[in-house]
């Protein structure tokens, strides 16, 4: 166990197609708000962590080289993560865990993608090694469609149920997205839109699955002593828990997600949190599908294994319920990969220093920030709380 | 409104050559005979296929070699009717995990030999546990798609 390590400040960029900027000047509004924000000044920064997607995604190999300037790393240790989907999490550990080490007191953690720039079907191929798999898992939405499945056929979830769900969790988030700045997809939907939307890969459809986002997230995070010297709102790191599985598909259920359960396992251990849904506030968990959150509800201990449909369905997890998830409306409505975890803490991280605007859950004191990444090996939680 | 941004084009092509190693050459000579090959730990008392050179659980190197089952049940399944950038064959398309008998992982592939028309017409034909088997290529080239699909078993 190291330092306490907090949050104390970040930035989004608005998330969307932004052809209105390079890749730099995209990373640099989020940099330079970050600064301003906080008040901080870019000298007394004394490391950098930079990360987005694979180099296929990025177009150019080495970004944080790329990037040198605009995150300030001239003459400062950088230092690069990369772990597909969840580099924004992963970002976040590097930053921890470089402060709680005490080798340094303020870091500057930056994710960002630009996906309107490349293919990233084409991307999540090269992931995959060529001999086997890469003949038959081209993109995400076939992994997670076959997650769906297995999961709701070992669990004798109807299918008309596991659909009503996921309906009113993407109804509801793209509601939520209209009260995010930052949000991309902002959409009033009916439930029969979303039913009937064109199939994606079954049973995923078109508003079951986040967008191609281009955006960057910015983020301060500080030692105990740094944070009281500032003066700004701090959002304490309470646990982190990451966990990995076998790299090929086939070796493991993903029904019962082992890696999910034990990421959210040692990140309660490490907080004290003994019941998730009573003790947390809010939860900003990884959705690029639907289908993927309500497996997520069960993974995390918010609720037994075959429930989380039906408490979907009662309103458990939506704003005013009991344990409200994602109301910045999550990565269903803004994607923009190696920045999407990243943005998963800024937004737990607002939410408990009370900075959430339109979004904020009132009182929210202890909230979760998950991603997850790999094809579907690496999942990342982060829990933050407005006391130390 | 909308304003129009300059995009430039750029294509990046480089190729590899990715050597496959004792145990995947084996695995795809295989192929070209029509049968498929795995390997089993002795200390786990499992079966990987596509043959593995190592146990993915205890690392142990593997030497045993196993002529695995043509024949298996669906596991989970999902279906595209849109093509996308490396997909296997032109859509629609319906891809698995199949448990082939006998063995211990799931094996990913293509069913066919159904009616592929919409989601719920693939749904009559395969479910969780529908017997499925191998359905080979005419010619064979030491590839995974050497095998054509895995059809039902009537």
């Amino acid at each position: 166990m190291g330092r306490p390590v907090a949050i104390i400040g970040s930035a989004q960029t608005n998330h969307g197609k932004r052809f209105d900027v390079t890749y730099p000047e995209l990373v640099k509004e989020a940099v330079d708000a970050v600064f301003e924000k906080t008040g901080i000044s870019p000298d007394d920064i004394e490391g950098v962590v930079s990360g987005t997607m694979p180099s296929m995604m990025e177009g150019v190999a080495l970004t944080h080289f790329y990037f040198a300037e605009v995150l300030r790393s001239v003459g400062k240790p950088i230092l690069k993560t990369e772990t597909c989907g969840s580099t924004g999490i992963s970002l976040a550990f590097t930053g921890y865990y470089w402060v709680a080490s005490g080798m340094a007191d303020l870091i500057l953690v930056v994710g960002s993608e630009k996906m309107n720039e490349g293919d990233s079907q084409a991307t999540m191929t090269t992931v995959l090694e060529p001999f086997y798999q890469r003949s038959f898992i081209a993109g995400a939405p076939g992994v997670f469609s076959m997650q769906s499945q297995e999961w709701s056929v070992k669990f004798g979830i109807p299918e008309e149920k596991v659909r009503a769900a996921a309906t009113r969790l993407s109804v509801d988030h793209h509601n939520d997205a209209f009260d995010n700045p930052h949000a991309h997809i902002k959409k009033r939907l009916t439930e029969e839109e979303v039913n009937t939307a064109r199939i994606i890969t079954y049973p995923v459809r078109l508003w079951d699955v986040c967008p191609n986002s281009d955006g960057a997230c910015a983020m301060i995070f500080a030692s105990e002593a740094m944070a009281k010297k500032l003066g700004l709102k701090a959002a304490w790191v309470k646990g982190i828990g990451y966990s990995g599985e076998e790299y090929w598909f086939g070796d493991s259920e993903k029904a019962i997600w082992q890696c999910a359960i034990d990421a959210s396992r040692q990140a309660y251990d490490m907080a004290g949190i003994k019941n998730p849904r009573k003790e947390l506030d809010v939860a900003e968990v990884y959705n690029p599908f639907t289908f993927q959150e309500l497996l997520y509800y069960e993974c995390f201990g918010f609720c037994d294994f075959g429930e989380a449909c039906d408490l979907t369905l009662k309103g458990t997890f939506s704003r005013e319920g009991e344990l409200p998830c994602d109301p910045s409306g999550g990565t269903l409505c803004s994607n923009p990969i190696g920045a999407t975890g990243l943005n998963r803490a800024a937004e737990a991280a607002l939410q408990v220093t009370g900075q959430a605007g339109d979004h904020q859950i009132p009182g929210a004191k202890l909230s979760l920030a998950h991603a997850m990444g790999g094809v579907d090996q690496f999942n990342g939680v982060m829990i933050l709380g407005s006391e130390k | 409104m909308k304003k129009d941004y300059n995009t430039m084009e750029n294509v990046i092509r480089l190729p590899h050559k990715y050597a496959a190693g004792q145990t995947f050459a084996r695995f795809y000579n295989g192929l070209k005979e029509s049968k498929i090959y795995g390997t089993s730990c002795p200390a786990c008392d499992k079966v990987f296929v596509p043959a593995r050179s190592f146990c993915p659980s205890c690392l142990t190197n593997l030497s045993d070699w196993v002529e695995v089952s043509q024949e298996g049940e669906v596991v989970s399944w999902t279906y595209s009717n849109k093509e996308f950038f490396g997909m296997p064959g032109k859509p629609p398309v319906v891809i698995a995990l199949i448990r082939l008998d006998g063995t211990d992982c799931d094996f990913l592939h293509l069913i066919g030999g159904i009616n592929k028309d919409d989601p719920d017409t693939v749904k009559s034909s395969i479910k969780k546990g529908t017997r499925v088997r191998a359905a080979w290529n005419d010619d064979k080239i030491g590839h995974m798609l050497d095998i054509k699909c895995f059809e039902p078993v009537s």
